[in-house]
C-alpha cells in the first residue's frame, strides 16, 4: 500500500542500487502488499488480461515484420504470414483470436466490477482509467482488423468512419472524414495510417494499465463482500497466494485459448473476410467482430443517423459515470437483493443486443402469424434492440440511482475475517 | 530597497507573462497545423479529380459504375416508364425534397438529358454501395437502388423514400462535354 516500503535491501550492491535507483523497491512493493483474503476467481482476469496485452504485443510485433500495409498487398501479405513463414499458422492467428480472448477476458472483468461494487468510492479512478483502457482496446481492435484488408475489414472501416459524417457538413461533418480517410474514400492512406495507429494504441495500453494498477494500491482490491479491510486478519499478501491463484487461473484460460488457437481459429471472425477487399460491392451483410455487435445493435435500433451515432457513443459513455449512478453505500450486490436481479437482468440485455447485433434488422426473432400477402410477421431484431436499448439505459440512469435510496440491503458480516470464518452472521 | 507598493496596476511583468503566454499558444497552435494537415487528401490524390465517360456506350435500362476519386459513380440510362414514375412523384413525399430535373445537368443545347441519371453510389446512411437489378427486387421498392447494410430504398432519381439514410444519393459535379460524353469532377463553366 501506499506509504510504508516492505523492502528492506540486503546486500551491498542492493543497498548502493536503492539510493540511485529504487526499482527493486518498486517492484518489491507492487507484490508485496495486503489483498483482502477472500478474493474469488473473478478477480483474476486482471491478471489474465495482463498476459493477453503481453500476448497481443510479442505477437503484433512478429506480425509487423511479415505484414504489407498497402491495399494490393495487405491481403496476400496476411495470407502469406499464414502459409509460407516459419509458425504464421500459429503466430497470425494467436493474435486474431487473442484480441477475441481479451475481449472476452475484459468484459467478464467490467461485468464483475459493476456486481461488487468496484468501481464506487474510493476505487472512481481505478474504473475510469479501465473505461479508458477498454476505449483504446476498442480503437486497437477496430484498426487491427482492418488491417487484413479483407471485405470485412473494408466495409468496416467503411461504416465506422461514415459515423462522423452524422456530423452536418456544414459542422465540419466532410471534413472530419475526409481528414480520417486521406481521401475522399477508404483507401490506401487509410490503411497506411490504421497500421501506424494499431502499433500505436497497445502502447498506450500499457501506459494506462501502469496508472490502473497504481491507483489500485492505493486502497487495495475490493472484495466479494464489498466490504473495506479493517484489520490485518483481513488480509493475506498479493505474493505468494494471489500469484499462485492468479497463475492457475491463466493455465485454464490459455487452454481454452489453445482450444480456439488449434481447433477453430477461424469461428470468431467472418468468411467474407478471406475475400479481398472491394471499395465497389458492398457484402449482402456487414456485421462487426463480436465484441462490438452490442454497440452495433444500438446504433441501428435508433432510425435516424445522427441519434443513433450518439445513442451509441452515449452507451459507452455512460459507463464513466456508473460511479456516480449507483448510489447504494453497499458496494457488493451479494446483499443487494433487488440490484441483483436487475444486475443479471442487465447482463441478459446486453448478450440479447450482441444477437440483436448479429442479425438482419428486419429479421424475425419469433413469428406471430402471417400477413395478407403470406409474409411472415413477428417481433423484428431491430424492435428487439430497441426494447433492450431501453433497459441498458433505464438500468444506468434510472435503476442504479433510484434503487441505491430506496432498497433495504440484507445484513452484511462485521468484517472479512469474520465472512471467510462463518464466526459471525452479521450485525446490520 | 523599498517594499513594492501593492497596486492593481498592470505591471510590466504581467504585460511580459501575458505576451509570452500568448506567444507560447500562438507557436503550438502553428506547429501543431502541419502535424493535423498531413492527414487531409494529398496533392497526389486531389488531381486525380476528373473522368470522362462516354454514355453512348449504354444499353437501355442498364448502369454502369464508373470509378471517381475512390468513389463509385452510377450512370444509368433509365427507361421512358422509368424517367416518367420519377417527374410524377409528389416531390413532398419525400424526405429530401428535390425534384427529378434538379437533379440532371443540360447538355450542349440547353436541354435536360434525362435518361441518364449520374450519382455517387454510396449510400448517405454509413456510406455502403446500394445494389441495383431493374429486373429483379434488389433494386428495392422503388425501382432504383437498395441499401444491404440497413435497408435504404433510393427510387431511380437516387432519392430517399425508405430506410435511415437521411439525404438523397448526391450527384457529382459533373457536364456534358459534349452530347455523348460527360465529365465528372468539374461542373460546366457558365
Ligand atoms: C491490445 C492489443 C491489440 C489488440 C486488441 C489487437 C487486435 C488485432 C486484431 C483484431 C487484428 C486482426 C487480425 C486478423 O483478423 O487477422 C490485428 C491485426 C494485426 N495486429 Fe494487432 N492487436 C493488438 C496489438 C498489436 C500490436 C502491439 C501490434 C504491433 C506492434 C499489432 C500488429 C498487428 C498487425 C501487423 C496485424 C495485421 C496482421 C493480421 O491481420 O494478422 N497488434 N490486431
Ligand atoms: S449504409 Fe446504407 S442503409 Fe446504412
Amino acid at each position: 500500500m501506499s506509504g510504508q516500503s516492505n523492502y528492506n535491501p540486503k546486500t551491498g550492491i542492493e543497498k548502493w542500487l536503492d539510493a540511485r535507483l529504487p526499482i527493486i523497491r518498486l517492484g518489491v512493493d507492487t507484490m508485496i502488499f495486503p489483498s483482502p483474503r477472500n478474493l474469488n476467481y473473478w478477480w483474476t482476469f486482471g491478471a489474465i488480461l495482463a498476459v493477453m496485452l503481453v500476448s497481443q504485443l510479442i505477437t503484433g510485433i512478429i506480425l509487423a515484420m511479415h505484414y504489407v500495409p498497402h491495399p494490393d498487398m495487405a491481403f496476400d501479405s496476411v495470407q502469406h504470414i499464414n502459409r509460407n513463414i516459419n509458425w504464421g499458422w500459429m503466430l497470425q492467428p494467436m493474435h486474431a483470436v487473442g484480441a477475441s480472448m481479451m475481449f472476452l477476458a475484459v468484459y467478464i472483468h467490467m461485468f464483475r466490477g459493476i456486481y461488487y461494487g468496484s468501481a464506487k468510492n474510493p476505487r472512481e479512478m481505478i474504473w475510469i482509467v479501465g473505461m479508458v483502457i477498454y476505449l483504446l482496446m476498442m480503437a486497437t481492435g477496430f484498426m487491427g482488423y482492418v488491417l487484413p484488408w479483407g471485405q470485412m475489414s473494408i466495409w468496416g472501416a467503411i461504416v465506422i468512419t461514415n459515423l462522423f459524417s452524422a456530423i452536418p457538413p456544414e459542422a465540419a461533418g466532410t471534413a472530419v472524414t475526409q481528414w480520417l480517410w486521406g481521401g475522399f474514400a477508404v483507401d490506401g492512406p487509410t490503411l497506411n495510417r490504421f497500421f501506424s495507429l494499431h502499433y500505436l494504441l497497445p502502447f498506450l495500453i500499457v501506459g494506462m494499465v501502469i496508472l490502473h494498477i497504481w491507483a489500485l494500491h492505493i486502497p487495495s482490491n475490493n472484495n466479494p463482500t464489498g466490504i473495506s479491510i479493517k484489520t490485518k486478519a483481513d488480509t493475506l499478501n498479493f505474493h505468494p497466494y494471489y500469484t499462485v491463484k492468479d497463475a492457475f487461473a491463466i493455465v485454464v484460460f490459455l487452454m481454452i485459448f489453445s482450444y480456439f488457437l488449434f481447433f477453430k481459429p477461424d469461428s470468431m471472425g467472418h468468411p467474407d473476410n478471406f475475400i479481398p477487399a472491394n471499395p465497389y460491392s458492398t457484402p449482402a451483410h456487414i456485421v462487426p467482430e463480436w465484441y462490438y455487435l452490442p454497440f452495433y445493435a444500438i446504433l441501428r435500433a435508433v432510425p435516424d443517423k445522427l441519434m443513433g451515432v450518439v445513442a451509441m457513443f452515449a452507451s459507452i459513455g455512460v459507463l464513466f459515470a456508473l460511479p456516480w449512478l449507483d448510489t447504494s453505500k453497499v458496494r457488493s450486490m451479494r446483499y443487494r437483493p433487488l440490484a441483483k436481479q436487475f444486475f443479471f437482468l442487465f447482463v441478459l440485455v446486453c448478450l440479447g443486443l450482441g444477437w440483436a447485433g448479429a442479425k438482419l434488422p428486419s429479421d424475425l426473432v419469433f413469428v406471430t402469424g402471417v400477413d395478407a400477402d403470406g409474409h411472415e410477421v413477428g417481433l423484428t431484431f431491430v424492435w428487439m434492440s430497441r426494447i433492450l436499448t431501453i433497459y441498458y439505459f433505464a438500468f444506468f440512469l434510472v435503476i442504479l440511482p433510484i434503487l441505491g435510496l430506496v432498497e433495504k440491503p440484507k445484513p452484511r458480516p462485521a468484517s472479512i475475517e469474520a465472512s471467510v470464518l462463518g464466526t459471525d452472521k452479521g450485525d446490520n | 530597497m523599498s517594499t513594492p507598493v501593492e497596486s492593481d496596476e498592470p505591471t510590466r511583468r504581467d504585460f511580459i507573462h501575458i505576451a509570452s503566454g500568448t506567444a507560447v499558444v500562438a507557436g503550438a497552435g502553428f506547429l501543431a497545423w502541419p502535424l493535423i494537415d498531413q492527414m487531409n487528401p494529398s496533392a497526389d490524390t486531389l488531381s486525380l479529380a476528373t473522368i470522362e465517360f462516354d454514355v453512348s456506350s449504354l444499353e437501355e435500362g442498364a448502369q454502369v459504375v464508373a470509378k471517381w476519386r475512390g468513389k463509385p459513380v452510377f450512370i444509368r440510362y433509365r427507361t421512358a416508364a422509368e424517367i416518367e414514375e420519377a417527374r410524377s412523384l409528389d416531390v413532398n413525399v419525400l424526405k429530401d425534397k428535390q425534384t427529378d430535373s434538379e437533379r440532371l445537368v443540360p447538355g450542349p443545347d440547353g436541354k435536360l438529358k434525362p435518361q441518364y441519371l449520374v450519382a455517387i453510389g454510396i449510400c448517405t446512411h454509413l456510406g455502403c454501395v446500394p445494389l441495383f437489378d431493374p429486373k429483379d427486387t434488389k433494386g428495392g421498392e422503388y425501382g432504383g437502388w437498395f441499401c444491404p447494410c440497413h435497408g435504404s430504398h433510393y427510387d431511380n432519381s437516387g432519392r430517399i423514400r425508405k430506410g435511415p439514410a437521411p439525404t438523397n444519393l448526391e450527384v457529382p459535379p459533373y457536364w456534358y462535354m459534349s452530347d455523348t460524353v460527360i465529365q465528372i469532377g468539374k461542373e460546366a463553366s457558365v
